[in-house]
């Protein structure tokens, strides 16, 4: 009988910062031993993989050398193929052991990390490959990662044995830790990694399963396309829900950067600031956005490429919000925020506006400065 | 020297429950080829020499030609297998009915339903002269919802919730339509029910949703403006909301609704909380409806049994479907001339309402009169205070909108947020786990807006002790979330079935809903 094989890769010295105050471990962990942390996260990685273990002769576990993932995969007598490579639990060596990970066409990757080191199984994977975080770094912002390491190994054996099959596109987010450090909160959207998760059957006869999210997204996409005005320049924002009006026009599209349509057409791809004024000053324009970046921004988590010069040329009238039931409900009616950088121009964009959550279906949200 | 000693009854958790688990196969797999319940003796000569055999009766083009699959089994056999079967559910009458929130499970007096069968005989396309008892019955009826609501009409044919929700949207349509109106937008909250916004949709409507303050709970009026529009056809919501929130501005709302030229339709599904208290009619709705099944007892039967009660203000009776049961001042009639013609509704379903529900809700408002009304209003209202302050005792059990200034009223949807982010445990399995203790508690908690959440309705039905004994029952589940995760996890233990496979239900591939697609798709 072939194994299954499952990815597994343990970031060591995540989580190291944390318990000796360093808000993080980037750059800090010499610093961090020094003040005499002791390393977690093969801790919490083993607590992950200890939900496995009733798989264990159905499993095959490919991973990296020693503390990479290995020696705690081999302490539950898990069967094993080490990839060699790097050795220090560098960033590189995430990326570099998640890449190959991939190429060895295991079933999924589960990951011991932080915020970091789910940007760092981005770079490596991109967005085409299921994975699954264990957190077991100081910051947790990403929702990437399982509750709980326990959480992490149940979901991780439901999707290997097959019982559990649902991929959500989840956000990569990582917060400037020079900046925390200065307690200056500032969330960077660097992409989407294809997480299983499990689905909650409701047994409410009277209400029909909800539309999935992809469903969701491409009601949303054929509304804003049915309202597209002729010779107009619509710049399209990152994120999956904005990507879903580009799939449906059969366009290329980049999941974290701007591209610019006209007429259905593309006229640009991944630009940014000055490119697009260059595109669009003096012309009838129109920005379709999504919320990102976790707590619900509209400017400033994801969408840095639009600067304020772009947002006041194309006007507030033409900001068209866009946005799934789904995250729309997870706002808990907290208003969407805008932090554009340019104060004025906040205060400016504040206000009432009507969100396109489905084909003939919007919600009034405020968007508001935070 | 007696020695013996009572029955110890100070425990109040059911730890010695058990479901019946009666392996019965499905009835199909009972049939015995040739086996017969009921052998259907032959026309005696004469008759069938004068008639012929009883289908003989029946035009050939409508006769079978094979004879039909139904499963052949004896008269004992077929009762044996339905008696196990409903000794395997856990309804209404055999549980404390306050986990099924949002439903109103109050007592059904059994005595309206024995009335209710003398019924059965009755025909809806008999001539009116024949039926004018239940045609009374109806107009009477009409008129208690219309003092209950202050609207000025009611009709009974749509069929319960959504279909009521439906009418309104098409009353609102055909009102629109006759002035000539093309608005296409209807605004809903977020924490009305779904249907409050399928039902216009289905009419072509576009949907505006208003999401809930963060703090109260409620739409604010900031929001209603920015929604409301002369693009505005109809405002459509629940009050309370099935958070058990009242919005007691409501009347703002509808003021402002109208100013905008827009009409304002009441989703009284959740008419427990007002009845004798506060009217759709001074609120400032033009129509409303109410279950039968929830508020007026009659009762839910498999999801409802499709009655409803629509009423429309002054001014909007002539768009109701027909016929309205209507009295001339001598006998009582199917009045079908009411309607507007070319804009009316005209039908949202055959016929004029179900004639043995339409016959419980009388009766139930009949035994309770006026004052009684209000008394089940301030009981069901008291339950769930009483019940809501003792569930926010339980450790780890919180509600959202706590905000000191607005109460529950009729239920209440609460959240076990912090015992699962403790233990993992969620409020589903929570469901499976109550339901070792022959207790009911279901998942109506649409839209699944807030994060782990119960739903509770007491009604007017249960005793202190009820709610006690549910409530004990609930605090031990949820504090063996802590002590004993995985059991809880691993519910039911002590039901019919035990965890399922789920994964199937999104399959359609894996689908057997009649006998036949069962042999075809499994070996």
């Amino acid at each position: 009988m072939t194994k299954i094989k499952l990815g597994f890769i343990v970031n060591p010295v995540a989580g190291l910062g944390g318990s000796v105050g360093l808000k993080g471990t980037d750059n800090k962990v010499d610093e961090a031993l020094k003040r005499g942390a002791s390393p977690m996260a093969n801790i919490r990685a083993k607590a992950a993989l200890s939900e496995l273990v009733h798989l264990k002769d159905r499993l095959l576990i490919v991973t990296g050398k020693n503390e990479l993932g290995e020696a705690s995969a081999r302490e539950l007598g898990f069967d094993v193929c080490v990839l060699e490579n790097g050795h220090k639990g560098t960033a590189e060596d995430t990326v570099e052991l998640a890449a190959r990970l991939a190429e060895e066409k295991v079933k999924m990757i589960l990951f011991a990390g932080g915020d970091g080191t789910a940007v760092d199984i981005y770079k490596g994977v991109k967005n085409n490959f299921p994975c699954l975080g264990i957190p077991a770094g100081v910051k947790i912002h990403s929702p990437v990662y399982a509750r709980s390491p326990k959480a992490a190994g149940e979901l991780a054996g439901l999707f290997l044995e097959g019982r559990e099959n649902n991929i959500k596109e989840l956000e990569v987010l990582d917060i400037d830790e020079e900046l925390y450090r200065q307690s200056i909160i500032s969330t960077k959207l660097f992409g989407y990694l294809q997480v299983p998760y499990k689905k909650i059957y409701t047994q409410n006869r009277k209400s029909p399963t909800p539309v999935s999210e992809k469903d969701n997204i491409r009601s949303i996409a054929l509304k804003v396309i049915e309202q597209m005005e002729p010779d107009t320049y619509y710049l399209i924002g990152a994120g999956t829900t904005t990507r879903g009006i580009m799939q449906e026009l059969e366009l290329p599209f980049t999941l974290i950067g701007v591209d610019i349509i006209r007429n259905k057409k593309l006229v640009a791809q991944d630009v940014y600031g000055k490119k697009i004024m260059d595109i669009i000053r003096g012309k009838r324009s129109k920005l379709i956005l999504t919320i990102t970046g976790g707590q619900g921004f509209l400017f400033g988590r994801g969408n840095q490429q639009i600067t304020p010069e772009v947002i006041r040329e194309v006007g507030k009238e033409n900001i068209i919000i866009i946005a799934t039931n789904e995250k729309m409900m997870a706002l808990m009616g907290e208003p969407i925020l805008t932090d554009t950088s340019d104060k004025k121009l906040d205060e400016e964009i504040a206000g009432y506006y009507r969100v396109i959550s489905g084909y003939h279906e919007t919600v009034i949200a405020k968007v508001a400065v935070p | 020297m007696n020695n013996m000693k009572r029955i110890d009854r100070s425990q109040k958790v059911r730890h010695g429950f058990h479901e019946a688990k009666w392996d019965e196969p499905i009835i199909y797999e009972l049939s015995c080829p040739g086996e017969r319940g009921v052998l259907v003796p032959k026309a005696d000569k004469k008759i069938a020499e004068e008639v012929g055999e009883g289908t003989t009766a029946l035009p050939a083009s409508l006769r079978r030609k094979e004879s039909v699959n139904l499963p052949e089994l004896s008269q004992s056999r077929v009762l044996r297998h339905y008696m196990r079967l409903s000794q395997m559910t856990l309804g209404a009458d055999v549980n404390i009915e306050i986990g099924q929130g949002t439903c109103t499970m109050k007592y059904s007096p059994k005595v309206n339903e024995q009335l209710s069968r003398t019924l059965f005989d009755l025909h809806p396309l008999q001539d009116e002269s024949t039926v004018q008892g239940i045609l009374e019955i109806y107009h009477e009826t009409d008129k208690y919802m219309q003092e209950i609501s202050g609207m000025k009409r009611f009709t009974f044919q749509p069929g319960g919730g959504s279909q009521g929700l439906f009418t309104m949207a098409s009353v609102v349509k055909a009102y629109f339509d006759s002035v000539g109106s093309d608005r296409d937008e209807f605004i809903t909250t977020i924490y009305s029910h779904p249907s409050d916004a399928a039902a216009p949709t289905l009419k072509g409507y576009k949907i505006i949703y208003l999401q809930p303050d963060p703090v109260t709970g409620l739409p604010t009026m900031e929001a209603f403006k920015a929604a409301c529009t002369e693009r505005t056809a109809g405002f459509i919501q629940a009050n309370p909301e099935d958070t058990g929130l009242y919005n007691g501005h409501i009347k703002e709302f509808t003021d402002y609704a109208h100013k905008m030229g827009a009409l304002c339709c009441y989703d009284q599904a959740n008419g427990n909380a007002v009845l004798g208290v506060a009217r759709a009619k001074e609120a400032g709705f033009d129509m409303c409806h109410f279950n039968l099944h929830k508020t007026f007892s009659t009762p839910h039967g498999c999801g409802g049994p499709a009655c409803g009660a629509t009423g429309v203000r002054e001014g909007l009776e002539k768009y109701l479907p027909a016929p309205i049961v209507d009295f001339d001042g001598k006998n009582y009639f199917l009045n079908y001339d009411l309607e507007d013609k070319e804009y009316g509704v005209h039908k949202v379903r055959s016929f004029y309402g179900v004639a043995p529900v339409v016959f419980k809700t009388y009766c139930w408002i009949r035994s309770m009169g006026p004052e009684g009304l209000y008394q089940v209003t301030k009981t069901a209202v008291l339950n769930n205070n009483y019940m809501y302050k003792r569930m926010l005792e339980i450790p780890g059990v919180s509600a959202y909108y706590i905000d000191g200034n607005n109460q529950r009223v009729e239920q209440c949807r609460y959240t076990m947020e912090k015992i699962f982010n403790d233990t993992g445990v969620s409020t589903g399995d929570v469901q499976r786990r109550m339901m070792d203790f022959g207790m009911h508690y279901w998942t109506s908690h649409h839209p699944y807006f807030l994060p782990e959440p119960i739903t509770l309705e007491p009604t007017e039905t249960p005793s202190k002790a009820d709610i006690d004994e549910y409530v004990d029952t609930l605090a031990y589940v949820l504090n063996e979330c802590y002590t004993n995760p995985e059991y809880v996890k691993s519910a039911p233990h002590n039901s019919t079935m035990h965890q399922i496979d789920e994964s199937g239900m999104d399959d359609p591939d894996k689908w057997a809903i009649t006998w036949k697609t069962y042999l075809r798709k499994y070996k």
